[in-house]
């Protein structure tokens, strides 16, 4: 599924100037510890996560993630804005609680293989 | 690449610098993605580096970041001067971190940065002494694990 799609559906807010909306997300993972994201997040998976300094760019962009989507109204960092937008990392906000953010992705069909 | 060649790059990590973290590693992904690396593989080299180049961050006091790049392999060798390791057992095992909280509420800290080395790496060796400092060596062969 596009990324737009998913922004659209949830009302996602698009933090990252000149965000690319077109990648297609192949699923996502749910985690504020970074070390767990870069070990079990896939290529082109959304992150959802509450964390909002800038090591979230970085390792967005090692992994190749497609989003990265900021929720419970959490506040995101001007740096890792920054950060985001210098490696073309897409970091999306919400004030939804991340189970209702994952509940909703789920629901629109994006899942993982397991 | 030409079959003779072998590239050696360095990176200076400085301590505490979030700013610049990980700026090693992606310099190292691009580099290898221009290389024509396949992708799983830059993915798990990725992975090794930024872990060893955070630990250099938040636990070691600065160090530097080396990159050994072959037709057959990448090398990375991450060295500092910081405090060692004093039991590489017990800092290998899944959830050890002695992270204070500050790092901890960055999302770092939760003891698996090790054990994410050694699962993307085709062999590694963590050499350590306490005051003296710590040296990984991590080997990623280029073509895929059998
Ligand atoms: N370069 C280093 N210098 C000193 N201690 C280190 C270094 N790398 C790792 N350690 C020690 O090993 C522990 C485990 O490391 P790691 O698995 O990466 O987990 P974390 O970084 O989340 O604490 C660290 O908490 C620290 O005590
Ligand atoms: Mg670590």
């Amino acid at each position: 599924m596009k990324l737009q799609k998913i922004v659209e559906a949830l009302d996602l807010m698009v933090a990252t100037k000149n965000a690319d909306l077109g990648a297609e997300v192949s699923g996502g993972y749910a985690s504020d510890l970074l070390s767990n994201v870069m070990g079990q997040a896939k290529t082109d998976m959304l992150w959802i996560t509450m964390q909002g300094h800038q090591n979230i760019a970085a390792v967005a962009a090692l992994l190749g993630l497609s989003a990265v989507i900021v929720a419970g109204g959490s506040h995101v960092e001007k740096d890792a804005l920054e950060k985001a937008e210098r490696n073309s990392v897409v970091i999306l906000t919400t004030d939804l609680p991340a189970y209702e953010v994952i509940g909703r992705i789920y629901a629109l069909g994006v899942k993982n293989e397991i | 690449m030409n079959e003779t060649n072998k590239m050696k790059l360095t990176y200076d990590v400085v301590s505490g610098d979030f700013d610049r973290a990980g700026e090693a590693s992606s310099a190292i992904k691009r580099l290898l993605q221009r290389l024509g690396i396949p992708a799983d593989i830059i993915r798990r080299i990725a992975i090794g580096t930024y872990e060893a180049e955070m630990n250099v961050i938040i636990h070691a006091g600065g160090g530097v970041v080396m990159a050994e790049i072959s037709p057959e392999s990448t090398i990375i060798v991450v060295t500092d001067k910081g405090p060692g390791i004093p039991d590489i057992e017990q800092a290998k095992q899944e959830g050890w971190s002695t992270a204070p909280d500050y790092i901890r509420q960055m999302g770092f800290g939760a003891g698996m940065g090790l054990p994410n080395m050694i699962k993307c790496s085709d062999r590694i060796d963590i050499a350590s002494e306490v005051n003296e400092g710590t040296k990984i060596t991590m080997e990623f062969k280029h073509a895929d694990k059998v």
